[in-house]
C-alpha cells in the first residue's frame, strides 16, 4: 500500500524540477530585493545576458558544454548507484591530457589533434577515476571518500607538473606555454559561417559542443542498448539481484568508473582545448562539481542532464552579466545558483510530495 | 431520547459485540483495497479473517488500528460509535495489534520493550517494577513465560511474538488483532500460540486472526470471515464451515488444495552433495557437513525452520555464497569458491534458481517485466546480436511467451516487476527459469505471499518441470508445501540433515518434531 507519494513519470521528470527551479528562483527574487534591487531588472538581465545575443548563446552553451560532459559523468556512475563526485579531479587530469598531446606531439591539422587529444582526455580522466574505482571494488573503501580525495590529489599534482615541469621557462604564471595555432578548435560561429548564419565572434563555445551532444546520444545508446549498460543499471538498481544473475559487483564497478572518468576527462577538449588553449591551474573552474547538480536536476539521464546543463550555463552567463549590470555582489550570484542546487538536488521531496497529494486527490475526484 | 423497536434490538445485538464496522472503504489512488466492509466481532470469541493477498486484510486491520483512515465509514467498540485517527486513539480503545514482522527493540530487554511508550513517568524504575509484576501473573495465567531480564535478540521468534503480546495486554487490550501470527513458528510453537489465544479467549479477550492458513482458520477459530478483492464476501461460523468452501469463497473458484501428483520415475542422480560447510560474513557456521544426492525426475523437498541452513544451501549451490565441500553435477565437480562459482556460471551447467526473496534477487523491481526476462541470461546469445547490441525487440518477444505460457497477470511485458502482484512477481521469475528448461532447479519458498489461485499452478508447473526429466531441489518452510510435492523429504535443523523420510510414510506431525531437533 505504498501507493502515497507516487506520480506519474512524466511528471517525476518535468513539473518536480520545474517547481522546483521556479522556487529557486523566488527565494532568489526575495534576496535580490531584500539588498534593495528589483528582482524584474535581474530577471531582465539575467534572461537578456544569456539567451538575448548570440554572444550571450555562446557563452552559455560553452558553459553548457562543460557541464553536459561533468552531468553525463556523475550520471552514468550514478546509474550504477557510485556516487562519483570526483568529476572535477578527472577533469583536471583530462586537461593534462589534452595538454601534453597538443604541446609535444606536431599535429599536421586540428581535426586529427580533436582525435587524439579526445582520446587522452578520456584516457588521462578514466586513468584517475580507476583508483578510486579499484578500491570501491577490491578493498571496499567508500567512493565518495576516495573520489573527493583525489579531487586534492589531482590539483596538487596538476600545481606540481605546471611549475616544474610545464612552465614557460622565466615565466611567474604556473602555466604552459600556448598551444600551437595547429590545434586551435573551430569555434561556432565558424562553422555557422559554413551555412550562412551569423554569430558573434567573442564567445569561446567550439566543436566540443557537439562531441557533447553526441556523447549524450552515445551514453543514452551505452545505458539502454548494450548489454553492458543492461548490468550497469541492474547492478545499480539491486546489488543482491544483480549478484543472482552473476553480474559481477566489481568488474561493473571498475567499467563504471572508467566511463565516468572519461567522461569527466572529455571536458578539458572543450575548456582547455577549445577556450584556454592552455592548461592553467583552475581549468576546471568548479564544474566537476556542478555536475552533480545537473546530474540531479537531469534525473540522470541523458536528455535531462542536457536541459540541465543549459539552465546552468544560463545560470553563470546570466549571473555574469548581473554582476556587471547591477551592484549585486558576485557572492549573491553564487547563492542564487547554490539555491538553484538546493532546490532541484536536495529538497527534491519538498515538491514532489505536494504535487503527489495533487495527483492524488485528482485521480479519486476523477 | 425515544429508540424505535428496531433501535433497541440493534442496541442489544451491539452490547455483546467487541468491534463493528460499518461500510468502511478505503482507496489508494485508483485502488479500491476496502469496499463497504460491514463485521461484527462478538465479544470473547476468535475471528477468522482470510483472503488471498491483496484482499484487504491488512488495510482492514490498518484502518482499524489507526494506521489508515477510512475514506467512509464507521468504527464500533464495545457498541460505541469510536473515532480511530491513529494508533494511539487504538490502543486506548483498547486495541492490541500483533505484527507480522514484530516491532521490537533488538537490544532492549523484554521489560523495556513491554514499557515502551507506555512508561507511567519519567522515571523507569516503577514502570519497569509494575510490568515485571504483571509480566509474572500472566505467565501464570496464560503459559506466556519469558524471562522479563532477556534482550530480545537472544530469543526465539516464538518468544519474541510472546513479547508482542505482553506488550498489548500491558497496554490493558481487551482486543488482539494478529496479523499471520505462524508465518514464522515452528509447528509446536505455533500449537503453543494457539493454547495461549484460547487461554485469553477464556478470560473474555477479543481475537482477530488474520491468516491464509485454512487449517489454523478451523483449528482455533469461533468464526471466519473470507474477503476478496476488497470485499467482505462471507462471515461462517466455523464449525459449520469446511477448507474447501473457504477456499472457493476466497478465490471466487473451486480450488485443488493438493495437487495431483503422478508417482516419480526417478532417473540418474544430477546433483551429489558430500560433505558441505559454509560459514557466513558473520563468522557463524551455516552449514556444517551437508551430504544427500537429487536423481533426474524427482522434487527432493527440504523441510525446516527458516534459518537452519537451508537458504544458505540454495545459495551455495547456487553460486551466490562460497563453500567448502563437494559438489558433483553429473558427476562434475562444481566451483564452490572463486572464478565459476557465481550465478552466470551455474546457469551455464544448466542450474537454475528461483530465489527464495523474488523482490531483493529474483527480481529487479524497477525494471520493466522485459528486463528482468534478461536478467541472469543477459548472455544470451538470442537476445545479443553483437557485443555492441542488445536486441530489446527480441527480449520484448520472448517476454510476451513466456507471460503467456505462465499466465502472468497483466500481460504487459512493459509493466515494472513493482507493478504486479506477488504472485504474478512469481510466475515471472518461474517463467524464467522453467522455460530455460534446467537439469536442476534450486526453488526457495515458491508460493511465499502467493495466492492460493497462483500456488496451485505453480505447483503443477514444478511437477510438470519433474516430469520432463529435471530433478527439483525445493526449500520451503511450509510443511504443507513440502508434503504436497516432494518425492523424498529431508529436515534441516542447525546446519545439519536430521534425517530423510518419504512423504507418504511420515506426517507432520513427525516432521515438526525433526525440525525443532527433537528426533
Amino acid at each position: 500500500m505504498s501507493s502515497r507519494g507516487k506520480i506519474p513519470h512524466w511528471a517525476d521528470v518535468t513539473l518536480v524540477p520545474l517547481f522546483s527551479v521556479a522556487l529557486a528562483f523566488a527565494l532568489s527574487a526575495v534576496l535580490i530585493w531584500a539588498i534593495g534591487e528589483s528582482p524584474w531588472q535581474a530577471v531582465k538581465l539575467m534572461v537578456e545576458g544569456a539567451f538575448g545575443s548570440s554572444y550571450g548563446w555562446g557563452y552559455t552553451l560553452f558553459y553548457a558544454t562543460n557541464f553536459i560532459f561533468t552531468g553525463l559523468a556523475v550520471s552514468v556512475a550514478f546509474q550504477a548507484r557510485l556516487f562519483n563526485i570526483g568529476g572535477e579531479g578527472q577533469a583536471l587530469l583530462g586537461g593534462l591530457g589534452v595538454a601534453l598531446i597538443c604541446l609535444y606531439i606536431p599535429w599536421p591539422h586540428w581535426s586529427v589533434a580533436l582525435i587524439a587529444a579526445s582520446l587522452g582526455a578520456a584516457l588521462f580522466g578514466a586513468a584517475w577515476a580507476i583508483i578510486p574505482g579499484y578500491l570501491q571494488a577490491k578493498r571496499g573503501s567508500h567512493i565518495v571518500i576516495t573520489t573527493i580525495m583525489f579531487n586534492f590529489i589531482a590539483a596538487s599534482l596538476l600545481g606540481y607538473i605546471l611549475v616544474n615541469v610545464l612552465r614557460v621557462p622565466g615565466s611567474q604564471d604556473p602555466a604552459s606555454p600556448r598551444f600551437p595555432s595547429e590545434v586551435a578548435l573551430p569555434k561556432l560561429h565558424e562553422m555557422l559561417a559554413l551555412v550562412g548564419i551569423p554569430f558573434s565572434t567573442v564567445p569561446p563555445v567550439n566543436i566540443a559542443l557537439l562531441i557533447a551532444i553526441g556523447m549524450c546520444f552515445m551514453v543514452w545508446y551505452m545505458l539502454w542498448r548494450t548489454r553492458l549498460g543492461y548490468q550497469i543499471r541492474a547492478f545499480g538498481e539491486s546489488e543482491p539481484a544483480a549478484q543472482y544473475a552473476g553480474i559481477s559487483p566489481a568488474r561493473i564497478t571498475i567499467y563504471v568508473m572508467l566511463i565516468s572518468g572519461g567522461l569527466a576527462g572529455l571536458m578539458a577538449v572543450n575548456a582547455v582545448m577549445g577556450e584556454q588553449q592552455r592548461l592553467v591551474m583552475n581549468a576546471v573552474e568548479g564544474a566537476g562539481f556542478i555536475g552533480i547538480a545537473v546530474a540531479l536536476m537531469g534525473r540522470n539521464h541523458p536528455f535531462g542532464v542536457f536541459l540541465a546543463a543549459i539552465l546552468f550555463g544560463f545560470l553563470y552567463q546570466g549571473g555574469a552579466e548581473l554582476a556587471l549590470w547591477m551592484s549585486i555582489p558576485r557572492e549573491l550570484i553564487v547563492v542564487i545558483q547554490a539555491l538553484v542546487i538546493l532546490f532541484t538536488g536536495a529538497l527534491d521531496n519538498m515538491v514532489r510530495m505536494p504535487i503527489a497529494r495533487v495527483f492524488a486527490r485528482r485521480k479519486r475526484a476523477g | 431520547m425515544v429508540l424505535n423497536d428496531s433501535q433497541m434490538r440493534q442496541e442489544t445485538a451491539a452490547s455483546d459485540l467487541a468491534i463493528e464496522l460499518r461500510g468502511i472503504s478505503k482507496a489508494f489512488g485508483p485502488v479500491q483495497a476496502n469496499k463497504d466492509i460491514s463485521i461484527r466481532v462478538r465479544r470473547g470469541t476468535i475471528h477468522g479473517i482470510v483472503g488471498e493477498n491483496g484482499a484487504g486484510k491488512s488495510t482492514l486491520m490498518s484502518i482499524l488500528f489507526g494506521f489508515y483512515r477510512a475514506d467512509s465509514g464507521e468504527i464500533f467498540i464495545n457498541g460505541k460509535p469510536t473515532e480511530i485517527p491513529d494508533s494511539e486513539s487504538a490502543i486506548r480503545a483498547g486495541i492490541g495489534m500483533v505484527f507480522q514482522h514484530f516491532k521490537l527493540v533488538e537490544n532492549f530487554t523484554v521489560l523495556e520493550n513491554v514499557i515502551l511508550g507506555a512508561e507511567d513517568s519519567g522515571l523507569l524504575r516503577p514502570s519497569l517494577a509494575r510490568a515485571r509484576g504483571l509480566l509474572k501473573d500472566l505467565a501464570r495465567e496464560f503459559e506466556l513465560n519469558v524471562d522479563p531480564d532477556a534482550l530480545i535478540e537472544d530469543l526465539s521468534v516464538g518468544h519474541q511474538q510472546r513479547v508482542e503480546i505482553l506488550k498489548a495486554l500491558y497496554r490493558e487490550a481487551d482486543i488482539l488483532i494478529l496479523d499471520e501470527p505462524t508465518g514464522v513458528l515452528t509447528p509446536s510453537e505455533a500449537d503453543h500460540l494457539f493454547r495461549i489465544l484460547k487461554g485469553l479467549k477464556e478470560q473474555g479477550k477479543t481475537i482477530i486472526l488474520i491468516t491464509h492458513k485454512l487449517r489454523e482458520i478451523m483449528d482455533v477459530t469461533d468464526e471466519v470471515s473470507v474477503m476478496r478483492r476488497g470485499e467482505m464476501v462471507a462471515t461462517r461460523v466455523t464449525a459449520e464451515t469446511s477448507p474447501t468452501e473457504l477456499a472457493e469463497l476466497m478465490v471466487g473458484r473451486k480450488v485443488l488444495l493438493r495437487v495431483e501428483k503422478p508417482p516419480a520415475q526417478p532417473g540418474a542422480e544430477v546433483l551429489r552433495v558430500e560433505s558441505l560447510r559454509h560459514v557466513d560474513s558473520q563468522g557463524v557456521e551455516r552449514l556444517r557437513g551437508i551430504s544427500f544426492g537429487i536423481r533426474k525426475g524427482e522434487i527432493l523437498g527440504i523441510a525446516g525452520v527458516s534459518g537452519n541452513g537451508q537458504s544458505e544451501l540454495l545459495e551455495v549451490l547456487a553460486g551466490l555464497r562460497e563453500a567448502e565441500g563437494k559438489v558433483l553435477l553429473d558427476n562434475e565437480a562444481l566451483p564452490l569458491s572463486g572464478a565459476g562459482c557465481d550465478g552466470q556460471a551455474r546457469r551455464a551447467r544448466r542450474i537454475a534458481h528461483v530465489p527464495e526473496d523474488r523482490q531483493r534477487r529474483g527480481l529487479v523491481m524497477n525494471f520493466h517485466a522485459w528486463e528482468n526476462i534478461a536478467l541472469g541470461y543477459h548472455h544470451d546469445p538470442r537476445y545479443n546480436p553483437s557485443p555492441w547490441r542488445m536486441n530489446n525487440a527480441a527480449i520484448l518477444r520472448d517476454t510476451t511467451g513466456k507471460m503467456e505460457a505462465f499466465d502472468v497477470r497483466p500481460p504487459d511485458p512493459q509493466l515494472k516487476a513493482s507493478g504486479f502482484s506477488g504472485g504474478n512477481q512469481q510466475k515471472l521469475v518461474l517463467a524464467r527459469e522453467i522455460e530455460y528448461e534446467p537439469d536442476l532447479l534450486l526453488v526457495g519458498q515458491p508460493t511465499r505471499g502467493v495466492d492460493i489461485g497462483a500456488i496451485e499452478f505453480i505447483h503443477q508447473r514444478l511437477i510438470r518441470l519433474r516430469d520432463a526429466g529435471a530433478a527439483v531441489l525445493l526449500v520451503s518452510v511450509e510443511l504443507d508445501e513440502i508434503l504436497a510435492l516432494s518425492d523424498r523429504i529431508i529436515v534441516m535443523f542447525d546446519g545439519r540433515i536430521m534425517g530423510e523420510r518419504m512423504p507418504d510414510e511420515t506426517n507432520a506431525q513427525e516432521l515438526g518434531l525433526m525440525m525443532a531437533g527433537m528426533a
